[in-house]
């Protein structure tokens, strides 16, 4: 007893080291498969070491044999959430690359569809934050609002979350009659239903607790991370992509770019709420103006882009995603690299968590929303 | 569920428990495979293994309209040692496969596995040309049951998922090989 | 700044860049030896201020690999596509800029895994993706007869 005693007392003979503990890549709180290997002393988190390709398929390579009409079903893949803003930059790319400019219902229509793919994907970002901070009730409320937006794409284009809709040019069929019915429904729905996602969470004075000034992130360190979306602007930097190189229906609406300037996980949550209602501004003012006209013009059979380089930048639920081809003038593209939000968004995580509790590495891990298959590709 | 009312002698090895009432209580009655099939499958605990696109619709089939609870597959489990089956929803590549192996190796018995659309069953749209795919979950652990779909809707979930209770229905444990084969033999 | 203007600018800086017109953006070639330092002072220069470095991406061709690098200003809102060539096939080697831009850290390892480009003074050249002892996949001359299904 006394040897121990005299060890415990005397601090020269007591040892520290830091250990590892390793998150994922099975784990419900990374989303997918994500391992995270935390150096931690104690309780306290020293830094993290990101492992990704759990779940690379190699979508790049796939891509340069195949050609451009049938790479775009792999873009949807990638960011499932936000498929329709990934097609959209694709078939964008395509059309400037060849200079066709495509009807004016047709911008209509796929603004209106990046749009509520935007509320439905923050809607389940919503459902996996609360979940990822213990509460099950989020879980509910998001995924039961989901589903009328669903409903609306399953009408549209068939599917439920991996649409293929776009297709160079316009658009793979017209929407249906019932569309804008149906849509207009939803708004109306939604507007009633989201004040409660304020009430359960973001009013919530535990949540607010813990989840203010945790995590900062500076608008430099932003910038120079290259973090975009939600949040980036959560640090007070501008990056949306639909003000700054405006594309399909954008141009036409008034909406604002949220911003706040705290960049605390807090703005982050509540960037994203306050971007649903944006959404549903800019879907309003569109739902009822789409004008008549075909839905896609009439493209070659056999798609070849000219010699050269071409990017196009679209906004999707997660921050600036982009799409890099280089044209050898064949049918397929000879290099495709895909810009992916997710993948600057994860790296800058270790700057975030030093210091913090390893439980609060889980929520900061939840407003970076990530989404694992779009960083892996 | 299938609690019905049947005579003694009209118990058959594979059949649902049966509730005999008499005066002062009601009886169940059953062989122990029925008794054991009857309780594993309609207490299905998946574990959470979604890794890409279909684990997004695996969590809508768990949510308020579709409702997997329905069918007692209601508790999902983060950790393999509490789960026994396990619904691989999503695309399995080379560097995931032996985490896949070793969470199969860590499920108590006995275990169940659910191929939920294209790319667990064949690598799907991750087929041709792919360096990195497996071309089917099964190439690592045994699968049960496969559904199409990419991703598959809800309602093929279920009947997936209705498929495989059937599937347990038949398993069985203690009816002995012999007595098996003599049965046949009848 | 406009096209012209950085033109000269970057002219001024490194007097062996070759300019590529009549594309989506200004397109730069400069000679490995003098990406970092140009880099640099792109970087820190108030009247081009490229801070944000959004995409970065290796090609494989023939002879050389070659890295994009898409520089945007989040103050004049300009952009530039730097892009560097490696000497050669066999020993593929640039200069990392990840301590002028901390995202290409991550984005170069990419590079690294899915071409074998290897940056010098790196701090981490681990692979990223894959695993040690793989390929690079996204070498036209990959062949893995084993896992890929042609078609
Ligand atoms: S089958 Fe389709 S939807 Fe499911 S994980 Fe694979 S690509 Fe995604």
């Amino acid at each position: 007893m006394a040897e121990y005693r005299e060890i415990i007392f005397n601090s020269d003979k007591i040892q520290t080291d830091d250990y590892f503990v390793n998150i994922g890549p099975q784990h419900p709180s990374t989303h997918g498969a994500l391992r995270i290997v935390a150096k931690l002393e104690g309780e306290i988190v020293q830094s993290i070491d990101p492992v990704i390709g759990y779940i690379h398929s190699g979508i790049e390579k796939m891509c340069e044999s195949l050609s451009y009409p049938q790479l775009i079903h792999l873009t949807d893949r990638m960011d499932y959430l936000s498929a329709h803003m990934n097609n959209e930059a694709v078939c964008l790319c395509i059309e400037n690359a060849l200079q066709v400019e495509v009807p004016e219902r047709v911008k209509y229509i796929r603004t209106i569809m990046d749009e509520l793919t935007r509320i439905a994907s923050h809607q389940l970002w919503w459902c996996a934050t609360g979940m990822d901070m213990g509460a099950m009730t989020t879980f509910f409320y998001g995924l039961r609002d989901r589903e009328p937006i669903l409903d609306i794409f399953e009408e549209t284009c068939g599917a439920r979350m991996t649409f293929n809709y776009n297709v160079p040019g316009g658009l793979m069929f017209d929407i249906h009659p019932n569309f804008q019915k149906r849509v207009k429904d939803f708004i109306r729905y939604f507007r009633k239903k989201l004040p409660e996602y304020d009430t359960l969470l973001s009013g919530n004075v535990i949540f607010k607790e813990r989840t203010k000034g945790l995590g900062v992130l500076s608008k430099e360190e932003a910038i120079a991370w290259g973090v975009t979306g939600p949040s980036g602007r959560a640090s007070g930097y501008s990056c949306d992509v639909r003000k700054l190189h405006p594309y399909s229906a954008y141009p036409y609406v008034k909406f604002e770019e949220k911003l706040a300037t705290d960049g605390d996980t807090f703005w982050r949550y509540q960037l994203r709420i306050e971007e649903m209602w944006e959404s549903m501004k800019i879907i309003e003012q569109l739902i009822d103006n789409i004008p008549e006209g075909d839905f896609a013009v009439k493209m070659k059979g056999v798609i070849k882009l000219p010699e050269g380089e071409f990017y196009q930048r679209v906004e999707s639920a997660r921050g600036e995603f982009g799409v890099f081809i280089v044209s050898d003038g064949k049918k397929n593209p000879y290099r495709l690299k895909f810009r992916s939000p997710g993948f600057s968004n994860l790296f800058v995580l270790n700057e975030l968590v030093k210091g913090v509790k390893i439980a609060d590495l889980v929520a900061i891990m939840a407003t970076l929303d990530l989404v694992i298959p779009d960083i892996d590709r | 569920m299938g609690i019905r009312k049947k005579r003694l002698s009209e118990i058959e090895s594979n059949d649902s428990p049966i509730i005999s009432t008499h005066e002062g209580g009601s009886i169940v009655l059953a062989n122990l495979d029925a008794m054991f099939g009857w309780a594993r499958r309609n207490s299905l605990w998946p574990l959470t293994f979604g890794t890409r696109c279909c684990a997004i619709e695996f969590m809508a089939v768990g949510a308020s309209r579709h409702d997997f609870s329905r069918f007692g597959n209601e508790v999902a489990r983060p950790s393999v040692r509490q789960a026994d089956l396990i619904i691989i929803s999503g695309t399995i590549n080379y560097k995931m496969a032996p985490v896949l192996k070793r969470l199969y190796d860590q499920m108590p018995e006995p275990k169940y596995v659910m191929a939920l659309g294209a790319c667990a069953t064949s690598g799907g749209p991750f087929y041709y040309n792919s360096y990195a795919v497996v071309k089917g979950a099964d190439h690592v652990i045994p699968v049960d049951v496969y559904i199409p779909g990419c991703p598959p809707r809800p309602e093929a979930y279920f009947y997936g998922l209705m498929q495989l209770q059937k599937k347990i229905t038949k398993d069985r444990y203690y009816t002995e090989k012999k007595l098996l084969k003599s049965e046949k033999l009848k | 700044m406009t096209n012209e203007e950085l033109k000269l600018t970057i002219a001024k800086l490194c007097s062996s860049a070759e300019f590529k017109d009549g594309a989506q953006f200004l397109e730069v070639i400069v000679p490995a030896a003098d990406l970092h330092h140009l880099c640099r002072e792109l970087r820190h220069n108030g009247e081009t201020a490229f801070d944000y470095l959004f995409c970065l991406t290796g090609v494989d061709y023939p002879t050389y690999f070659e890295v994009v690098y898409h520089l945007d200003s989040t103050r004049h809102r300009h952009v530039v596509v730097l892009k560097a060539r490696t000497a050669s096939r066999e020993y593929p080697v640039l200069d990392t800029i990840g301590d002028i831009w901390p995202t290409a850290y991550s984005h170069e390892r990419e590079v690294y895994d899915l071409l074998g480009v290897r940056f010098n003074n790196h701090p981490d050249m681990r692979r990223l993706f894959l695993e040690d002892g793989w390929g690079f996949p996204l070498r036209k001359d990959y062949v893995d007869p084993v896992r890929i299904v042609e078609r």
